[in-house]
């Protein structure tokens, strides 16, 4: 379960002040995903960032169940050492999030494989193209099995098939019902993960201007939504 | 406290690991040591001061200005990928990323300080046989206190433009009371007399270790957190 409440927060003092959050509130439970659209410069990132912990909001505030150990984020970068493998990675992120010794191997080898990656193990970072990096920083993001999986612009520099493909996997992670996780997916592209909502937000100067399930609306449908609720938005 | 230190020396594991494969700032640092004391070495008129009045603050300049360059690399490592970002996402507890770097920066300090003391001896000519051990031991204290200061302020810089001439900045005052101790306690230890005639500079070594190291691990949290 994810929760956030009344967030607001701001950057800069005075007169320079920009408003990144106002007022958001929301409560995503198990194998819901949210899709928060928004033009560059609507607070995007940064509700990823707080609802990470990243971030302390000025107000409101935020209840993730199971803490941060309970958080997978997946963001513009891979947080990748490129000068360790593949695997040395997912054991150093392992350790990290308190995965016992005696799994962190297995399952690292576990969601390489899931991700089509063992055969990239021992391969260094710096030696994969963007879509493998793409793909191993999804298997950092997965190492623990978090339940919940934040998400900022994943499809940025994949080529339509890395997309596909990516759209694909998250749809498997995500599950259903009690057993599946919450995901929070920000992206400005509207084509982007509309399949894969269950809930869609179109976010401007900070606010929610819409917050609804998707309710069986199709990309044409919440692209038309985004056009009306966002209409002459030039926030970025 | 073993989650901790479990996550702390994981961090520092890391970092041993990348420098000790890309070896880039390692290279750079033990060149420096060697560069510096060449210079020092032919800069000098050894008729005009006796080599071992002179022979402490060379070798504590050349140390301070080579531990700058590992500190300068601590928290760069943590650009590459925005890894930095990761880490504090991540359950790591801010306090266990400052030992974890601090740890990984004594062992890249100390590295340095093991291939520059030879060269030093070798240099100068000074006599450190009958008091290598307890040199080490000062080397050891001082160093434990520059590099937890400096480990602080290096998190404190790394968003910063110029990060690496603000940390110089920034750092060398806070450096003045080891450095002091450091010499003192070198050149004395140098010059053939006894330990005890320290114990002053030797107790305020061990202080500011303990003030900075305890300082530092609390106000690590604040440097890093947006």
């Amino acid at each position: 379960m994810l929760s956030a409440e009344g967030l607001r927060h701001v950057f800069g003092e005075g007169r320079g002040q920009v408003v990144a959050l106002d007022g958001v509130s929301f409560t995503l439970t198990s194998g819901q995903t949210l899709a928060i659209f928004g033009p560059n410069g609507a607070g995007k990132t940064t509700l990823l960032k707080v609802l990470a912990g990243l971030i302390r909001p000025r107000a409101g505030s935020v209840r993730v169940a199971g803490g941060r150990r309970a958080i997978g984020w997946i963001g513009h970068q891979s947080h990748l050492y490129e000068h360790l493998t593949v695997r040395e990675n997912l054991l150093f992120w392992a350790t990290l999030y308190g995965v016992p010794a005696a799994r962190r191997a297995p399952r690292a080898a576990e969601v390489l494989g899931r991700l089509g990656m063992g055969d990239r193990a021992d391969q260094p970072v710096w030696s994969l193209s963007r879509g493998l990096a793409q793909r191993a920083a999804i298997a950092k993001a997965l190492i623990h099995d978090p339940s919940v999986l934040l998400l900022d612009e994943p499809f940025t520099g994949l080529d339509l098939a890395a997309a596909a493909e990516l759209r694909a996997l998250l749809g498997e992670l995500r599950g259903g019902g009690a057993a599946g996780r919450v995901l929070v997916l920000a992206t400005h592209n509207v084509d982007e993960g509309v399949e894969l909502a269950t809930d869609v937000a179109f976010q401007r100067r900070g606010r929610f201007v819409h917050f609804a399930p998707r309710a069986g609306r199709g990309p044409a449908e919440i692209a038309e939504a985004y056009r009306r609720a966002v209409a002459g938005g030039t926030d970025g | 406290m073993g989650d901790l230190l479990a996550q702390a020396w994981a961090v520092a594991r890391k970092d041993l690991v990348l420098e000790f494969r890309t070896r880039t700032a390692l290279v750079s640092a033990v060149v420096f040591t060697a560069l510096v004391l060449t210079v020092f070495n032919f800069g000098r008129d050894p008729t005009a001061v006796p080599t071992v009045d002179l022979a402490p603050t060379i070798l504590w300049v050349t140390f301070t200005f080579a531990a700058m360059l590992a500190l300068n690399r601590a928290f760069q490592l943590e650009l590459e990928n925005q890894a930095l970002e990761g880490l504090l996402v991540s359950p790591l507890s801010r306090t266990g990323l400052y030992w974890g770097k601090l740890v990984a920066n004594l062992v890249f300090v100390a590295v340095v300080e093991a291939v520059g003391l030879p060269l030093f001896v070798l240099f100068f000519d000074v006599p450190v046989g009958r008091v290598l051990v307890p040199l080490v031991g000062v080397i050891a204290l001082a160093t434990l206190g520059f590099v937890a200061v400096g480990t602080l302020f290096s998190a404190l810089v790394i968003r910063t433009r110029f990060a690496e001439l603000l940390l110089v900045v920034i750092l060398l005052p806070f450096l003045v009371p080891p450095l002091i101790g450091a010499v003192q306690v070198t050149a004395r230890l140098l010059g053939g007399r006894p330990l005890s005639e320290s114990v002053g500079y030797l107790k305020l070594l061990a202080a500011y270790d303990i003030v900075f190291v305890s300082l530092a691990s609390f106000l690590f949290r604040f440097t890093v957190d947006e």
